[in-house]
This record gives structure tokens, C-alpha cells and sequence, in this order.
């Protein structure tokens, strides 16, 4: 009982030294801005691990996160392998293959009126769909095996990405694309010097969304069957073994493979669009 | 009509491209038919087919493919074939069936009816419980910086987490502690539901300009009166874009829910078929979700519309 009393003391304290850091003298220093989250996570961990413990909570319904802590690192070879399977294999390939292909696709149906007004409320339609469920059927599909996972991740992304890569080459104005005639500029050289630079936000909103996308897409697909190896594989067998610890680690290798996914996908829009307004400094 | 013709276009095309993708589909079955019943295919035997490329095999058997588009637990059914499907699993099922809803007095655990409505039930469930919680929490994070400052960033960082692979270890720890049926799911539907509603309603509430905020000051409004006569109402649009999100991702969670446990709904139907290869059962229950969502984020628009008429906003 007294960790439970101690874990209450640790949440006011940190959250008063939380509010006299974003209230008090130093609230607008830079370091700020990046402390307080990070006490505030370090918070909920050690709350976490001390009512576990305090209450004595069995470790098949909530595992401290020293347990995890511990799991993670005895288990990296299992936890590097399903990485590579379900991530590097199945979501990275589909979401290349995916993307470009939507990207691609884009183009042609901008080019066409007629085609923008019929495959962009389908695709706008496709978009809000629970596209998981295409899941069963691609596995039955293509296999078990890192393929099936990469068609499943095709398949959510498409529609994400075609949609908004589409609205992003429409974003341009009357003015700039007068500009381009009066140069003399052919269809090609529009594009390329004008409209792709300018849909670029929109493409990497896209990008965006879709890296969240993948590996949900990959992850799911899994359950749906794989080898025997995976992370939603692991996670669905060791639900089935009551091992919690393993699960909760393979949610930190998603956790930790997703936010970097976006991260690298925000570095590289940074680099690309540092013209528009939202980057400016 | 200028705008329906080139959808209705697209739709055709698409269901033509289907009829067409159902031939090399299906064919190293519908070969298989044909050989059973007597007819001379060209390379014999089920085995030597197995590993040939499907669309020399349908060049080199082109006077067998007639039952490509009627195959049962075919590879790709065809879409007459899933509308029969969708057909005698609701209606038929329901009215005709020994355990329909005209001969027992409940819906039949059958029918798509059944299992769309219990997982309609776990979503909207969910998608309550998550939206008034991340429009809660949206309110706190305006009002108190520290929360502000603790919260947001990881409620941003979690929007990158694939959130569903939680899905089978909340089933089953809330299983083991004695909570099932509708619940587990529902929290899982809330969980996808509660972080698009935080971020979207953040920043909603944060729409009005600093030069409507310093009216309200030069008025000596209170907070919780600029709260409900400024941030409230200019907070409406986002609210609702980020609802039809929500409700998207409430229709999903509820779906990967229900694949560990085999208790009805569409993700069980799906799960179901793919064990059994039942193929029509599978996109059957795919298109009911579509349906779904489809009518659940409209319903939204529509509510979103009338609410904005109502408040004067120019479309």
C-alpha cells in the first residue's frame, strides 16, 4: 500500500514541478518545451510501475515497465527479426510501391478532367473504408509470407495518397500558371517547374499519413496468418501465451519504428518544401 | 448529371476490370471443374497446373472459362456473385431462414444484419465514449498550459503508434478480469477515436485570432464566457472533420477487435471466412463495413452541415 501512496506523491510532485516549469520563471526558455513532456512520461512510468507493484497487479493483465524494460533487451534477436519481417519487408516495400504508384496515378488523373471528376470521390470514398478487411483476402492471395502484408499496406495507402497528391497539383493559382504560358512552357516542363513543387506539402501530408497506415496495415495483416515470425504474429501468440511483457515489447519496437517512420518523413519534407509558410521559422 | 457521369464512368470501369481480373483468377479452379467433369484441358492434371503462369493457362484453355464468373469459394468471386451473397445473408436469411427474424423473433446469428449491428453497437459505443473524452481533454489542454505542455506532445507522438496492434492484448486482459462482450471492443473503438478528436479539437479551440480574443478582453468577458461564446462555436468545423475521422477509425477498431474473439461481428465473419476459405462470406462482410462507414461519415457531414447552416456559416 505504501507504493501506492508513494506513486500518488510522485504524480503531484511531478506535476507541480511541470506547472511551476511552464508557469513560473523559466516558462519560456527553450529547453522548456522539451522537459516537461519528457518528466511528464517519466511520470507516468514510475506511477506505473509502482501502483503494479504497490497493488500487487498480476503480471498477465499489466506488466510493470521494468518487466518490459527487461524483456526488450534479453529478447532483441526475436524482437530485430520481426522487425525486419512485418516493417522492413512488408510495410517499407508497400509503402514504396503503394505511394509511387498513387503518386503516378495522380498525375494521370490530373491530366484528365474527366478522370479527376469521377476517381477522386471514389478515391475519397475508398479512403474513409475500413481497407483492413481487404486483409483476409490478400493473404488467401499472395501467401503468408511478406508479400501478402505488403499488398495489404498497398492497398491502405493508395487512396490516402492519391487523394491528397491530386488536390496538391490542383494548388496552384491562376496567376502562376498564366506566368508559365506566357514563358512558352509545354505540359512537362508546367509540371515539373510549377505544380510539383507547389503540391508538395499536399504530397507529404500524404506521406504522412500513410507511414501511420503501413504499419498498421502490415501489423494487421498478420493477423490474419504469416510465418512464424512477425510482430502482429508475436503479438497475437504471445496474447495466446499470456506473455504480456513480450507483447508490451513489441509495442515499443512499433511505438519506436512508427515515430521514427514520421520523423524521417517530416526531416525529409523540412528539406524539400522549407519555402512554405508552416516551415519558416 | 455533369456530376455523376464521370463517377458512374469510373464505377463501370471498375466493375469491368473486376469481371475481367475474375478469369486469370480463377481459372486454375475453374479448370479443375471442368477436368472433374469430363472435358480435355490442356496441360492435364490439377498438379501440372499448379505452378504455370495464370494467364497462359487461360490462352491455352480459352473454351472452359465459362465458369469463371459462377465458381464456388472462387479465388475473386464476381460481383453478381457477392450481391447474391450479401442477398441471402440479410434478407433471404432473415425472412426465409429457420432462425430468421419472421420465423424465431430475433435476428438470425447468420446474417450479416446480426453481425453488422453488433459491430455497429461496439463503434458507436466506442466512438462516444472516445470523442467526449478527447473533447475533454481538448478543453483541459486549452485552458492549463501545463497540461498543454505534458500532454500534447505525446498525444502528437501517439498519432504515429499503431495504435491497433493493442487490439488483441486489451480483449483478452479485460477477458481475463471478466469484462467481455460489447466493452472491450468499444475501448479499443474509443482508443482510435480519442487522439484525431484531441489534436483536431486543440486546434479548433485555438482558431479564434488574437484579434477576437482581445474583443472578448475588451468586453471583460470571463474565461468560461469566451470560452462558450468564442472557442465553443469557432471550434465546430474542426470538431467535425476530426469526428468523421474518428467514427472511420472507431468502425476499424472495432473490426480488429473482434478478430480474437469469435463472439459475431464482421471482423469475426471475416476471420471466419478466411479459416474456411469462404470467399463471398468475406467481401459480403467487407462491403457491409464499407457500407458502414460509408453511411456513418455521411451522416456526420450531414449533421455538420445543418449544425453549420444553423450557425450562420457561409459554405
Amino acid at each position: 500500500m505504501t507504493l501506492v501512496v508513494v506513486a500518488v506523491v510522485v504524480w503531484i510532485a511531478a506535476w507541480a514541478f511541470n506547472s511551476w516549469l511552464s508557469n513560473g520563471p523559466l516558462a519560456n526558455a527553450r529547453w522548456t518545451g522539451l522537459v516537461v513532456p519528457v518528466v511528464f512520461g517519466l511520470t507516468v512510468l514510475a506511477v506505473w510501475e509502482l501502483v503494479v507493484r504497490g497493488l500487487a497487479v498480476p503480471a498477465v493483465i499489466l506488466p510493470p515497465p521494468s518487466a518490459i524494460l527487461a524483456t526488450f533487451g534479453t529478447s532483441l534477436p526475436i524482437l530485430w527479426e520481426d522487425f525486419a519481417q512485418t516493417f522492413l519487408k512488408g510495410a517499407l516495400a508497400g509503402y514504396i510501391v503503394g505511394c509511387g504508384a498513387a503518386f503516378l496515378t495522380a498525375i494521370v488523373v490530373d491530366r484528365y478532367d474527366f478522370l479527376r471528376q469521377g476517381l477522386l470521390p471514389v478515391g475519397n470514398f475508398m479512403a474513409a473504408l475500413p481497407i483492413v478487411g481487404t486483409a483476409p483476402i490478400l493473404v488467401m492471395w499472395f501467401g503468408f509470407d511478406w508479400q501478402s502484408k505488403a499488398a495489404v499496406v498497398v492497398v491502405m495507402v493508395f487512396f490516402p495518397m492519391l487523394v491528397n497528391t491530386v488536390s496538391g497539383l490542383r494548388d496552384t493559382t491562376t496567376m502562376q500558371r498564366d506566368l508559365m504560358r506566357t514563358y512558352g512552357a509545354s505540359y512537362l516542363q508546367t509540371l515539373i517547374k510549377l505544380r510539383l513543387p507547389a503540391a508538395m506539402p499536399f504530397i507529404f501530408n500524404g506521406l504522412k499519413i500513410a507511414t501511420t497506415l503501413a504499419l498498421i496495415g502490415a501489423i494487421v495483416a498478420e493477423f490474419f496468418g504469416s510465418p512464424t515470425r512477425g510482430m502482429g504474429f508475436r503479438i497475437s501468440t504471445s496474447v495466446g501465451q499470456l506473455a504480456l511483457d513480450m507483447v508490451w515489447a513489441e509495442i515499443v519496437v512499433a511505438a519506436l519504428a512508427g515515430s521514427l517512420f514520421y520523423g524521417t518523413v517530416a526531416l525529409i519534407e523540412k528539406g524539400v518544401t522549407f519555402w512554405h509558410p508552416s516551415q519558416r521559422k | 448529371m455533369n456530376r455523376f457521369l464521370p463517377v458512374l464512368t469510373v464505377v463501370a470501369a471498375i466493375l469491368a476490370v473486376w469481371y475481367v481480373a475474375c478469369i486469370p483468377m480463377n481459372v486454375q479452379e475453374v479448370l479443375t471443374n471442368a477436368e472433374r467433369a469430363g472435358a480435355v484441358v490442356e496441360p492435364e492434371g490439377a498438379a501440372n497446373r499448379r505452378d504455370l503462369n495464370r494467364i497462359g493457362l487461360v490462352f491455352s484453355n480459352t473454351e472452359h472459362l465459362g465458369a469463371s464468373w459462377s465458381t464456388e469459394r472462387a479465388r475473386l468471386p464476381s460481383p453478381h456473385q457477392i450481391a447474391a451473397e450479401l442477398w441471402a445473408s440479410t434478407w433471404q436469411e432473415e425472412v426465409y431462414g429457420r432462425r430468421g427474424i419472421v420465423n424465431s423473433g430475433s435476428f438470425s446469428n447468420r446474417s450479416l444484419i446480426y453481425h453488422g449491428g453488433v459491430t455497429l453497437g461496439a463503434t458507436f459505443v466506442g466512438f462516444l465514449i472516445g470523442s467526449a473524452l478527447g473533447v475533454l481533454l481538448a478543453v483541459g489542454i486549452v485552458h492549463s498550459r501545463t497540461m498543454d505542455r505534458s500532454v500534447m506532445p505525446w498525444a502528437i507522438v501517439s498519432q504515429t503508434v499503431p495504435i491497433v496492434a493493442l487490439a488483441p492484448m486489451i480483449i483478452v486482459v479485460l477477458y481475463s478480469i471478466g469484462i467481455n462482450g460489447l466493452l472491450p471492443k468499444a475501448i479499443i473503438s474509443a482508443y482510435l477515436s480519442f487522439f484525431p478528436v484531441v489534436v483536431g479539437m486543440v486546434k479548433g479551440l485555438r482558431s479564434p485570432d488574437a484579434m477576437q480574443l482581445d474583443l472578448l478582453h475588451t468586453y471583460h468577458a470571463s474565461k468560461s464566457q469566451t470560452f462558450w461564446k468564442l472557442r465553443l462555436p469557432s471550434s465546430v468545423p474542426y470538431l467535425f472533420t476530426s469526428l468523421k475521422i474518428g467514427i472511420a477509425a472507431s468502425l476499424v477498431g472495432a473490426i480488429v477487435g473482434e478478430l480474437p474473439v469469435q463472439r459475431g461481428g464482421l471482423g469475426a465473419r471475416m476471420l471466419g471466412g478466411s479459416y474456411y476459405g469462404q470467399t463471398e462470406q468475406i467481401w459480403a462482410a467487407l462491403f457491409v463495413a464499407a457500407g458502414l462507414a460509408a453511411t456513418m461519415v455521411w451522416l456526420i457531414g450531414w449533421i455538420e452541415a445543418r449544425t453549420l447552416r444553423r450557425m450562420g456559416v457561409q459554405p
